[in-house]
């Protein structure tokens, strides 16, 4: 116990924008424990959405996340359709469908980035970021925005994806896919990536399970789980993909499922795009009656989940938002525990946390920094290096 | 001669990025603005990780309670004189949040803003657009 | 009637439950039964904690805990009622890791307690700039335009 000291690592998590502070209490260069300290990004939505109307609300749930912005409006609104017993229309749950799908692309290669650059590759950092960028252009011909899309509504979608825009929705997929498979490539045959990522940071399964964990963090520990397949809402009934499941719990099992997750991906938008049916995209819904409705979705970090209880007006009594990043964020604590500090941050990365999701608002924590992020950042490149040099 | 401090911020701002209680959009085209297709450092402006060696503040989000002490600590280590660029309709009004029990923005109750830069999130043209304006009123 | 649902039934025979679709069951019981029929759904029935959701409401303060069956898609929400004048519900966190926050931020949020958590401390709100005794949760929280007058 005496030779136990506190590493904080933050407000700024070399690894994500977003400010969160984590006391590790190490032993010499070992993690024994983590204290999680949230509460930075927490603005109170549950508390504002009974101020709204049900219209107003998709709006307010999109600005939980930036990068899962579609997720939430998703889910909020199939949970008013679940109140209502509500199926939105075909064509209308072939393009939010589509919508979703893309979102995952953008979000996976957004962190792939982030953990090429954590571990010292900035070439993939920059290489996933500028080909992430041919789908935020997709995002804003048929939306409007590269993010905020705005796209839900209750009986289907608000905007439709028009046949003179698919010639450029199949060319960014097309390169999404040649690039998604150049860096699965290169990260499985990279050895110094592997042995960086590999044994790193494990969850277990029998952890996975007892925090509930969710998305990619429950896929690579082995838990075969996906709303989209278990819970089916919009075009997902329809369609057939791969749910890769992976049983090591390492953080290079997580980077892979992100990878082959994005391949899924592509191939779901284009059975979408071949099988379009016509017609409107919504059904007029007037009235949310009184009642309960749950709306679930798998966001790119897992399963986004909505509750909402409605009395027959058009304001709800209670509504309730639980991001995905809320489950795997907690179960840091036993994966980083016996892993070094060099690995630590890595670790908790690997979850690929949206602080902003989990409490809807943001906070800093200042502490004595023994090591700053930017050590963090050099830290881990540092042992990058001497992996490099230890291969032949 | 004019303040050579001006000058040399000018020439190459530093800035250093501050959420506080945003969505994180923002933050994520702020730091798109480094990558390939926007490409700041050939303008000069580096993301510096730290306040002390920032001429510029790019900050973000609406500021909550938890992390407002944060924020005008942030504010005291960034040497003087200082620009302040508010990214996002957060910075400028609140936004969505004005109502929210734990949203005390926006920054300019606190600290001198010298740019806003509204939209949600704005696009990295007009981000750029916003810390060339600013500069160009010293 | 399903297997989880019959063997909930069993256990607990005051439990009520009400279909709302196939996929949505809402099963209300006594609080006392609250460990009892949380340990059944998820370790005999390996269901998956989503979350819980705390309301205010006039008959007192309801907890809804979440629980999905993965394999067939279908939630099963059981519903307990804490008095307002004995807001208290035993905790699960103990056991079910999954709870620790929920329960944590249930507490801060609307002035439930749960007995038996390790550390129920606040998890969102500030240390320095919060009122304790006010839950913004609840509906008589006085709701102003607080950034204003700040």
């Amino acid at each position: 116990m005496s030779d136990r000291h506190v590493v904080p690592i933050g407000p700024y998590h070399p690894l994500q924008e977003e400010p969160e502070f984590f006391k590790l209490i190490v032993e010499g260069e070992t993690v024994v424990d983590l204290e999680i300290n949230l509460g930075y990004n927490h603005r109170g939505h549950e508390f504002i959405s009974p101020e709204l109307t049900y219209d107003q609300i998709p709006f307010l749930v999109e600005r939980i996340c930036g990068i899962c912005s579609n997720s939430h409006p998703l889910a909020c609104v199939l949970a008013l359709e679940d109140i209502c017993g509500v199926k939105p229309a075909p064509r209308g749950a072939y393009v939010r469908t589509i919508i979703h799908e893309l979102e995952r692309i953008h979000s996976h290669l957004l962190w792939v980035g982030l953990a090429g650059h954590f571990i010292g590759y900035n070439t993939v950092w920059m290489w996933a970021w500028r080909y992430r960028e041919h789908i935020l252009e997709v995002f804003e011909m048929i939306t409007g925005n590269r993010n905020h899309y705005a796209a839900n509504k209750v009986g289907g979608a608000r905007r439709d994806i028009l046949p003179e825009q698919i010639p450029q929705i199949l060319a960014a997929l097309g390169v999404a896919e040649k690039k998604t498979l150049l860096l699965t490539k290169a990260v499985l045959d990279d050895p110094v990536i592997r042995a960086r990522l590999e044994r790193v940071g494990v969850l277990t399964r029998e952890q996975a399970v007892a925090y509930s964990v969710v998305g990619p963090t429950a896929r690579a520990s082995g838990v075969d789980i996906d709303v989209r397949r278990d819970d089916p809402h919009d075009a997902y009934a329809d369609l057939k993909w791969n749910v890769p499941v992976l049983p090591e719990g390492d953080v290079f099992a997580k980077a892979k499922v992100r990878l082959l997750e994005t391949l899924e991906s592509i191939s779901i938008i284009r059975q979408c795009l071949g099988r379009m049916p016509e017609g409107p995209i919504q059904v007029r819904v007037e009235e949310i009656p009184a009642g309960e409705g749950i709306g679930r979705t798998e966001a790119p970090r897992g399963e986004v989940f909505h509750y909402l209880r409605s009395d027959g007006s058009n304001r709800p009594l209670r509504h309730k938002i639980r991001a995905p990043s809320y489950m795997n964020i907690a179960s840091n604590v036993v994966a980083v525990r016996g892993g070094s500090i060099a690995d630590a941050a890595l670790t908790l990365a690997a979850v690929d946390p949206c602080y902003c999701c989990t409490e809807r608002l943001a906070a800093f924590e200042d502490g004595k920094l023994k090591l700053t992020g930017r050590d963090l950042l050099r830290l881990s490149w540092a042992k990058t290096e001497r992996l490099r040099e230890r291969m032949p | 001669m004019k303040d050579p401090r001006i000058w040399g911020l000018k020439k190459s701002p530093w800035v250093y990025h501050l959420a506080a209680a945003s969505c994180n959009n923002c933050d994520i085209e702020v730091l798109e603005l480094l990558t390939p297709r926007y490409d700041v450092e050939r303008f000069g402006i580096v993301l510096v990780g730290s306040p002390r060696h920032a001429d510029a503040l790019l900050v973000t989000g609406v500021i909550n309670r938890k992390s407002l002490p944060r924020v005008l600590e942030v504010y005291e280590q960034t040497p003087k004189p200082c620009l302040v660029i508010g990214v996002g309709t957060c910075t400028c009004n609140n936004h969505i949040f004005l109502n929210s029990y734990n949203a005390v923005g926006p920054y300019d109750k606190y600290l001198p803003v010298n740019a806003y830069v509204p939209g949600c999130p704005p696009k990295p043209e007009a981000m750029i657009l916003g810390v060339v304006k600013a500069l160009s009123k010293l | 009637m399903r297997d989880a649902e019959a063997g909930l039934k069993s256990l607990i025979p005051e439990a009520e439950v009400f279909e709302h679709n196939p996929k949505r069951l809402h099963i209300s019981i006594p609080r006392e039964r609250l460990t009892e029929a949380a340990k059944y759904l998820h370790r005999e029935r390996g269901m998956r904690l989503a979350t819980c959701t705390g309301i205010d409401t006039r008959a007192g303060l309801e907890v809804l805990y979440h629980f999905s069956e993965d394999k067939t898609g279908t939630m099963y929400t059981l519903r307990v009622l804490a008095p307002k004048d004995d807001p208290r519900l035993e905790s699960q966190a103990s056991w079910f890791p999954a709870t620790d926050w929920i329960e944590r931020e249930m507490h801060e949020l609307l002035g439930i307690d749960f007995p038996g958590h390790p550390n129920l401390v606040p998890l969102l709100t500030s240390d320095t700039d919060w009122d304790r005794e006010k839950y913004p949760l609840r509906r008589d929280y006085e709701r102003r335009n607080e950034a204003h007058e700040r």
